[in-house]
């Protein structure tokens, strides 16, 4: 069972629409039980860092989070869900993020702000992400302090980490359920590895 | 490198597709589910649902949203007649992924600042129906009814302060004339916003997409009836933007 953490706004049916569509049983989950439940973990997030990360800490679930992630169980960020993983958003400043990783998330300086559309990634290292266009909303964007653990990068008026890959945790700036055809593909990608 | 989106339309009435010209004399264009259906496949970056009378008649069209959001993996966008916080939670609830205000934006300034501090910016459009009227573009609201004196580009600038994430810029002059997308309009508005400009209305051949990228400075277009009636195809417009050197996603 995948989880899909419901953290207070944003789209969550179409997350769900898509692992249907792979035929991988989902729940849209929200209590800290059915996050330690499941086998796998799916945080997406639209709206703002600060409320995201409060509405998770209101929930109780932003320790099963942590929780789950230590213990090695499959975990997949999308949007603020991969911004989440790190310290700090410039975005909200002063809330704290799950501080998995190092980094923070800084806004776009140049162009259009947020970038809406599709733009191509190009793959880091070895892993589950190919040469493609997906479909992105942003901002902001995720600076992380290992460079090891970015999988994909994108340019938008300079190049930024869309993707990391590190153990069990996989997490992309970009909105796989509405890349189409190659969204759905990384998303049977990322069931297959793990 | 972002790409520029082609975003077929479907404005829908009464469950059903309709094209009109100058946002009247609508004709029946087919079936919303079907029709977005096939767009998803043919590669559309994007759909938008307009429901073009729900802001005179109040109809809500949560049940064909949740429809159409089963059947597509690409961004989709709803609008008409939304004027409330609750009439957009609904839709983004029924798989909407950014909401369309239009009447409501102009009446109550206020619900673009409290939509986009509640829902972020990125799920918030701001459609502007412009019409030139003695050399000026000014707004027209309640699907172009209604004239407003409002300037086209003063109410876009203000739309992005408070708070819209995008602009649904539709010329009614050109709408459904085929004659090509309102260039002008399109390039003064997208210069003095640094949020990007969806161009629409006048879609008419291959060339029109060209112009209104490369002349209309716009970021996407919307088109619905070539695209309806298969005139061309999305594959034939992007190939046709590929060649003239405008990036787009295959």
């Amino acid at each position: 069972m995948i989880a899909i953490v419901d953290c207070g706004i944003g789209n969550l049916s179409s997350v769900k629409n898509a692992f249907d569509y792979l035929k991988a049983e989902s729940m849209i989950v929200g209590t800290p039980d059915a996050i330690l439940d499941a086998e796998r973990i799916v945080l997406p997030g639209v709206g703002a860092f600060g409320f995201m990360m409060q509405n998770l800490r209101e929930k109780g679930i932003a320790e099963p989070i942590r929780n789950s992630i230590a213990s090695g169980k499959p975990f997949l960020g999308i949007c603020l869900g991969m911004q989440a993983l790190f310290e700090e958003s410039d975005e909200s400043v002063g809330v704290k993020g799950l501080g998995i990783y190092n980094g923070k998330s800084v806004r776009f300086r140049k162009g259009k702000v947020p970038q809406i559309g599709w733009n191509s990634i190009t793959p880091a290292k070895k892993g589950i992400f190919e040469e493609d266009f997906f479909y992105f909303v942003n901002s902001y964007y995720v600076k992380p302090g290992q460079k090891g653990i970015i999988a994909a990068v994108t340019d938008y008026y300079g190049e930024f980490a869309c993707a990391i890959q590190d153990k069990n945790v996989t997490a992309v700036q970009f909105h796989p359920e509405k890349s189409g055809s190659s969204g759905i593909a990384l998303l049977q990608r990322w069931l297959d590895a793990y | 490198m972002l790409t520029k989106r082609i975003i077929p339309c479907l404005d829908v009435k009464e469950g059903k597709v309709v094209k009109g010209r100058n946002f009247l004399d609508l004709k029946q264009a087919g079936d919303a589910v079907e029709l977005a259906k096939r767009y998803n496949e043919e590669g559309a970056d994007e759909l938008v649902f307009l429901d073009i009378t729900a802001s005179s008649e109040k109809r809500k069209t949560t049940s064909l949203v949740k429809e159409v959001a089963k059947e597509i993996f690409i961004p989709f966008t709803v609008g008409g007649g939304i004027s409330s916080i609750d009439d957009i939670r609904n839709l983004l609830i029924a798989g909407a992924d950014k909401v369309s205000i239009n009447t409501a934006a102009v009446k109550n300034p206020s619900l673009l600042r409290e939509a986009s501090e509640k829902f972020g910016s990125q799920c918030i459009t701001v459609a502007i129906d412009a019409k030139k009227i003695n050399g000026r573009y000014e707004v027209f609201i309640k699907s172009g009814k209604e004239p407003t004196g409002i300037s086209a580009l003063e109410w876009a600038k203000e739309a992005e302060k408070l708070g819209a994430g995008e602009l649904l810029l539709t010329s009614m002059d050109r709408d459904g004339t085929k004659e090509g997308y309102e260039l002008e309009l399109t390039q003064i508005i997208s210069e003095n916003v640094s949020i990007p400009v969806i161009a629409s209305g006048g879609a008419g051949n291959l060339e029109s997409f060209a112009d209104v990228f490369i002349k209309g400075k716009a970021d996407a277009a919307l088109a619905a009836s070539i695209f309806h009636y298969s005139t061309y195809s999305i594959l034939n417009v992007k190939e046709y933007l590929g060649k003239k050197g405008i990036e787009v996603r295959k």
